[in-house]
């Protein structure tokens, strides 16, 4: 029964800030909501018991991805109304991606009357111990493979990321922390023996 | 007396009248409150013991004036209090310029997520208000909100200097906030677990079992990141009152200024120090386990003991406040992007040889 209710109140919060993220005027307002909806989606995952993914969800997501969306979000100098000029010419694709998830959903629900327990009635646990261990036995023995071929392709991604930015620009002043750190005093200073003036 | 009889008499039976479930929510959130109000209290005193201790250290007295009820001993003990009053009477103002629902919000969400960390630490063998499996990423998920809070003041308050700070502290705790976790890798490595209670568990035996021995180099990156994730001299250069004013609170004034900075850094500060205390000093567990005899009162593990280690990192907190001058910014960086990742690699890697060669106390995950 409570459990119903959570659901219920966790569901629509989800929908209305999905919402929201769309219809939002302010981009950064937009970005809040994405945070809100991620939120919710974690709140429904710990309902299903998957408290591992929900609170990777809020850590990966929320807690580092967004917060540097909204720091590029809120450094860019967006024109809102240029934004919007293009609205009618994306209108069709985003009705077609609309209409496959619409379809995607209908098509789980409809599953779920031929009798197969796909999305309703989440199966508990049948591992003993914490989520977190029966994911990670499954994830370094049989999806070894798979799992650090992700891993491969995200380190290319970052480092793609890293060379695409980088420029050597000459004449900037930046300290070379080395050359800092390798100073000695001899380099700095010179202690020179200075006779004392004679009293006269 | 008869009418006080009466009513408790009453309240018994309103009490048993309940259903279990809703006696067990009841006193379930009774727990959550008084954990709250221990907090808000700590965190009252530290602004006190901050400014006394500093005051010391500089050869000062520090806030002497005020006393409970004007009692003639503990001179400037309700300093904390007379703070509170007064910024709760001051005016909240609101920029003129300012997004209004976000610029109200941030201090709201800073809050939060101070207080809602406190849910899974163990204060005691028995006491803590969830015992989750996944204790310590629900802790670093925490964490990582804190920074919306400031993000969020900073962009919401339509200022430079406010803006400059929140984009300093973004970038400063997204850079530590990854130290940090490979640290806490490294404990959950030790303990074989997410659970707070059980990584206290795992540390018991004697003072050599303690995390901190073995794992010495991520205690210090864990508090010094730590340090740098409260935004604490000599990391403060978010607010960097020499350079860019008071930073991301810059705009805020009264209770909201109360409720924005002064509650989440220090409940953070008291956090990050229990935090270290029951990741790397054995908790609740006393010093004395394994050189005392176990039916001596001293070997017993309690809550004193935990206090006694939060008590001195938050010491260590206020003593580098201090002693250190501000890092420049991009020596914060530097420090940690290129040092700190680096030797938590590192040390997680040794820590992986000790295991598979069966050294040190964690040879049976081996």
């Amino acid at each position: 029964m409570l459990t119903t209710i959570l659901f219920y109140v966790f569901a629509t919060v989800l929908v209305g800030s999905a919402i929201g993220v769309v219809l939002a005027r302010n981009p950064v307002h937009a970005a809040l909501f994405l945070v809100l909806a991620f939120f919710e989606s974690a709140a429904l995952w710990l309902m299903l018991e998957a408290e591992f993914l929900g609170i990777v969800l809020v850590l990966v997501y929320v807690g580092a991805v967004m917060v540097l969306f909204l720091f590029v979000i809120m450094m860019l100098d967006i024109n809102i109304s240029q934004m919007r000029s293009g609205l009618t010419r994306y209108a069709p694709l985003g009705g077609l991606v609309a209409a496959v998830m619409v379809g995607e959903i209908f098509y789980v629900v409809w599953m779920r009357h031929l009798g197969i327990n796909l999305a309703l009635e989440a199966p508990p646990m049948s591992v003993p111990g914490s989520n977190t261990h029966a994911l990670g036995a499954v994830l370094y023995t049989d999806y070894m493979l798979p799992f650090q071929l992700a891993a491969v392709v995200l380190l290319i991604a970052i480092v793609a990321a890293i060379a695409l930015t980088m420029r050597r620009r000459t004449g900037h002043k930046m300290q070379d922390v080395s050359a800092q750190v390798a100073v000695r005093r001899e380099d700095r200073l010179r202690i020179v023996k200075v006779d004392s003036e004679k009293y006269q | 007396m008869s009418t006080i009889t009466n009513l408790w008499t009453s309240l018994v039976t309103w009490w048993t009248a309940l259903s279990a479930d809703v006696q067990h929510l009841i006193i379930v959130f009774a727990e959550i409150v008084g954990v709250m109000m221990v907090v808000i209290v700590c965190v009252a005193f530290l602004t006190l013991l901050e400014r006394k201790i500093i005051g010391w250290m500089q050869v000062r007295i520090g806030p002497n004036q005020i006393r409970i009820f004007g009692l003639p001993f503990l001179k400037g003990v309700a300093q904390p209090f007379a703070d509170v009053i007064k910024l709760l009477l001051k005016e909240v103002l609101l920029p003129a310029k300012a997004d209004k629902v976000v610029f109200l919000l941030a201090p709201l969400i800073a809050l939060t997520t101070a207080l809602a960390t406190w849910a899974v630490v163990p204060f005691s063998p028995a006491f803590v208000l969830a015992d989750v499996d996944a204790g310590l990423l629900y802790i670093l998920a925490l964490t990582s909100l804190g920074v919306y809070g400031i993000i969020l003041a900073g962009w919401a308050s339509n200022s430079k200097y406010a803006m400059l700070g929140a984009m300093r502290s973004a970038a400063q705790i997204v850079a530590y906030e990854i130290a940090m976790g490979f640290a806490l890798v490294g404990v959950l490595m030790a303990a074989g677990s997410l659970n707070l209670s059980d990584i206290v568990r795992a540390q018991s035996g004697s003072l050599l079992t303690w995390n901190m021995v073995l794992l010495f180099p991520l205690m210090v990156i864990y508090f010094i990141s730590g340090i740098a994730e409260t935004n604490r001299a000599p990391f403060d250069v978010v607010e960097g009152e020499s350079e860019i004013v008071a930073g991301f609170h810059v705009e805020y004034s009264g209770a909201s200024f109360a409720t924005l900075f002064a509650l989440p850094e220090y409940a953070n500060m008291i956090l990050v120090a229990t935090l270290a205390a029951v990741l790397f000093m054995g908790g609740w567990l006393s010093p004395f386990q394994g050189i005392l005899a176990d039916s001596s009162p001293f070997a017993q593990p309690s809550f004193a003991w935990l206090f006694v280690k939060i008590c001195w990192f938050l010491f260590c907190f206020l003593w580098f406040r201090a002693t250190f001058p501000r890092y420049r910014y991009d020596q914060i960086m530097r420090l940690g992007w290129k040092v700190f990742i680096p030797l938590t690699l590192v040390w997680i890697l040794v820590e992986c040889a000790m295991v598979s060669m069966r050294i040190g106390p964690w040879s049976h995950f081996g």
